[in-house]
């Protein structure tokens, strides 16, 4: 830490970075006492955080929304959709700031030994915004929405494990599943699974009635949203703006010009390559956030040369990270290891060594391998994420000295998602990343997950996976999931070479708390938990 | 005058046909496109049950003609159908769209026709001297640099530099007054301005020039007629036809053709709308979308036309 801290110092004392910036990194780092003791004048004397207050409209322009945007959480997969149902709609757990799960409608929860049926103790007298009182019938139609055969939830998925929802009277409600997951808690906080009210008409999932801090005033998909403080907000100390107005600006330097111009007071997405002249113009600022989100490089394991694990070693030994990091991501961003947990996963291992470029080892791979040299062809878009194609180029360059000659594919965008990735033997991602570690490994890694991308069927850790499911134990979770991290990063056939952070861009008066990192703009929820200096 | 009613009848049935003709092509381009509704819309976490239960609700099973059926025999009855995506009612959808969209090209129209008509007729009177080259020069500088990129040198010089204008057009709040929505929509107004000035009036400037080599000209200038009294009242008249037809064609383009400042400005138009859907293939309301544009067309072409021939005594009564 103190090298960090020397570091900045250093960059703050001959200008490098701007003092606002240097105060986020410092805290990021945590070393704000430190400060003082190490003598940087004139740092900390206007770094004081006023408490919250009431009041105000907050413009938040975000880089998705689109006409085709729906109120049906089940249907959400936008930002612009996410943080607009956060703002309408509780769960019954939350995710908070620093990372641990808090009951969000529920009071508590409780599970039986082997985490197989779950009892979730409802809060009493929360309305909604119709005026209905919350109660567990409300709680279980929600939840099946996404169940059943001819659900088209995006949810449906992580539901499938369970086999039985119901009330147990007015205020509990009781969740069998097929086999044990600690976890389950975790899944109930997830944006798609919010609590909305069964009406005469069955569920009312369109008109964005919920229990959030703020009701829904005017929703025009794919350009704006405007929501009002619901003044019977339950939740104490959050819901400060008297307005909210969610605005869809999908081009980056329109988004920049909105808020350069004073047209909204949050963008999110901001372009890399211009975050430091956003953060260099007075009355606004730019604040990140290092969460789960990051880019992928799946192998089909399956397919040859990539069924061959020391082919995908040296794959893994060729591309310098650091220069990724660098040079497309203007080290906005941290290095990634070749699993997909982030640093804000609970079960992040911190003992795994980090692996670096070198050449050499990747041509001692190959010739292990059986081969002198390797060709592969590598797609690539930017659909992937913002660089995508740079990237995949930097990649190039590296390979060569390894002896690896990478054939970079650019696929246009449209319909990325559709005819490559998953199709592909080689190509370029990107998660979201998922809160929990059981989440993330069945989403996308175990031998029957709906979106292994890589095709890896490995028999130690889908075991493992399991018996870390169950496991209510932490410390045996974690020692489960380090080895797993580890199996990911010597066998499995991803590359992960970097994550990339949340970059937004704030007018100077829009204020926060600690900002949580599991999604975007305070892990969605800005517009209930941010307020006006 | 019953020549002219003949006239658009034939060409409003000519006019039928052609949307007829747009609907198939765009119907059965869409089928060639990669993927469909369903996996559009989930994108990255599309899985095979979802797809296919999302699929089976959407209709995207039935082969392409029998969807196209539906559709157009729908359209027959004044019924655009329901956007695949959200299931809203696709003439909701472009009826707030397509008014914003005709709103921005009418005040771009309102500024750029005048404008260009006068430009060019003063181009012509001082033609091949100091103010004919210079106007030359400016319209033909902004006509070629790509329009976002005026857009940009709009928004850094009066938005963001002297704050005289919002960066970005958010006209969509429901209660909006007019002044207010004139205001926000200037920029872009302006972008489009600049951008089809230089066609306008070069085109009339051409024109006229042409004319003053006739003889009639001549004889008028002779008589002692003052020069513009001899541009405005004599030439232009003889001019205008091939105006007309390029006022027109810009005028179509200033509707169908402004997706770029739609984006830029963040302006919520029926362009920005269109190109959403067609990545979302959102084929019904790619089609509605289509039959408007392509209405957009036959309609100012036969307008360009009849005014054309009204203007002209030699076409309205012809011997």
């Amino acid at each position: 830490m103190n090298n960090d801290l020397e570091k900045l110092k250093k960059q703050y004392e001959c200008g490098s970075i701007s003092r606002r910036r240097f105060l986020q990194q410092v805290a990021a780092v945590g070393g704000i006492g430190a400060l003082h003791a190490m003598g940087v004048p004139g740092a900390l004397s206007t770094a004081r955080a006023a408490g919250p207050s009431m009041g105000g409209n907050i413009r938040i322009g975000v880089g998705s929304g689109s006409t085709t945007d729906s109120l049906d959480p089940a249907t959400i997969n936008s930002t612009f959709m996410q943080i607009v149902n956060y703002g309408l709609r509780n769960n019954l757990t939350e995710v908070a700031p620093n990372g641990e799960l808090v009951p969000e409608l529920c009071e508590s929860w409780d599970a039986s030994p082997d985490a197989r049926i779950w009892t979730f103790k409802l809060r009493q007298g929360v309305e909604f915004h119709n005026g209905k009182t919350l109660d567990a019938k409300d709680v279980v139609a929600s939840i099946n929405h996404h169940r059943g055969e001819d659900s088209e939830s995006s949810a449906k998925s992580i539901l499938a494990p369970v086999t039985d929802v119901r009330a147990d009277g007015k205020n509990t409600v009781v969740v069998e599943l097929r086999e044990g997951n600690a976890d389950f808690p975790f899944l109930m906080s997830d944006y798609h699974i919010v609590i909305m009210p069964v009406t005469k008409d069955g569920l009312d999932v369109e008109s964005g009635v919920g229990t959030g801090g703020y009701i829904l005033q005017d929703f025009t998909p794919g350009t704006r949203t405007s929501m009002k403080r619901n003044p019977n907000y339950w939740k104490e100390g959050t819901a400060w703006f008297d307005a909210a107005e969610v605005l869809a600006i999908k081009d980056s330097t329109s988004r920049t010009n909105a808020l350069a111009t004073g047209e909204i007071d949050v963008m999110n997405r901001v372009q890399l390559s211009t975050a430091s002249r956003i953060d260099g113009r007075s009355g606004m600022r730019i604040e990140e956030t290092s969460g789960n989100q990051h880019v992928t490089m799946p192998m089909h394991t399956d397919k040859d040369p990539f069924s061959n694990n020391h082919v995908r070693l040296a794959l893994k030994h060729a591309i310098d990270r650091q220069e990724v990091l660098d040079k497309v991501l203007n080290g906005h961003g941290y290095l990634g290891n070749d699993h997909p947990l982030g640093r804000a996963n609970p079960f992040l291992a911190d003992g795994l060594e980090q692996r670096t470029y070198d050449p050499d080892k990747a041509k001692h791979h190959l010739k292990k391998a059986g081969m002198d040299s390797l060709k592969v062809r590598l797609h690539t878009s930017d659909a992937a994420f913002q660089g995508a194609v740079d990237a995949s180029v930097l990649f190039q360059q590296h390979a060569k000295r390894a002896g690896i000659d990478i054939d970079v594919k650019r696929a246009s965008s449209d319909g990325y998602w559709s005819e490559v990735w998953l199709k592909e033997p080689f190509c370029v991602a990107y998660w979201g990343g998922r809160p929990t570690a059981d989440w993330m490994f069945s989403a996308g890694y175990a031998a029957d997950a709906a979106w292994n991308a890589t095709n890896w069927k490995n028999e130690r850790f889908n075991e493992l996976m399991k018996s870390a499911r169950a496991e209510l134990d932490r410390p045996k979770r974690q020692e489960m999931y380090t080895e797993m991290q580890q199996l990911l990063k010597d066998e499995g056939g991803v590359i992960v070479p970097v994550f990339l952070n949340y970059v937004m861009g704030l007018q100077d008066k829009v204020q926060h708390g600690q900002m949580a990192a599991n999604w975007d703009l305070d892990g969605l929820k800005c517009i209930e938990r941010w307020w006006m200096a | 005058m019953g020549s002219i009613a003949k006239l658009v009848a034939q060409r409003l049935t000519l006019g039928l046909l052609i949307l007829f003709i747009v609907s198939v092509f765009i119907t059965f381009v869409i089928e060639f496109l990669p993927g469909d509704a369903c996996q559009a819309l989930m994108g990255q976490s599309a899985m095979a049950d979802t797809l296919e239960a999302c699929r089976q609700e959407m209709g995207l099973n039935r082969p392409p003609h029998l969807r196209y059926w539906d559709w157009i025999s729908g359209m027959l009855t004044g019924d655009m159908g329901h956007s695949l995506a959200n299931d809203r009612p696709i003439a909701d959808l472009l009826a707030n769209r397509t008014g914003n969209t005709f709103f921005l090209a009418g005040l771009a129209a309102l500024v750029t026709v005048p404008l260009s008509i006068v430009l060019g007729m003063l181009a012509a009177l001082f033609r091949n001297r100091g103010f004919d080259r210079s106007i030359n020069v400016v319209t033909l500088t902004f006509i070629s640099f790509p329009e976002f990129f005026v857009a940009y040198l709009l928004i850094y010089f009066l938005a963001v530099q002297a704050g005289w204008f919002p960066g970005i057009s958010n006209i969509s709040g429901s209660d909006i007054s007019l002044w207010e929505w004139t205001y926000r929509t200037i920029l872009p107004a302006a972008t489009l301005t600049l951008v089809v000035t230089a066609h306008m009036m070069r085109m009339t400037r051409a024109a006229i020039v042409n004319v003053l080599a006739s003889p009639y000209i001549e004889t008028a200038e002779l008589k002692g007629l003052g020069r513009w009294r001899v541009i405005a009242r004599h030439a232009m008249p003889n001019a205008l036809s091939p105006i007309i037809n390029v006022v027109a064609i810009n005028l179509a383009w200033l509707i169908v053709g402004v997706v770029v400042v739609e984006t830029v400005f963040v302006y919520p138009g029926i362009g920005q709308l269109l190109v959403e859907s067609m990545s979302k293939r959102d084929m019904p309301v790619v089609q509605a979308g289509s039959m408007i544009f392509a209405a957009v067309y036959v309609l100012l072409n036969l307008a360009a036309d009849i005014i054309a021939i009204m203007t002209n005594p030699r076409l309205m009564h012809p011997r």
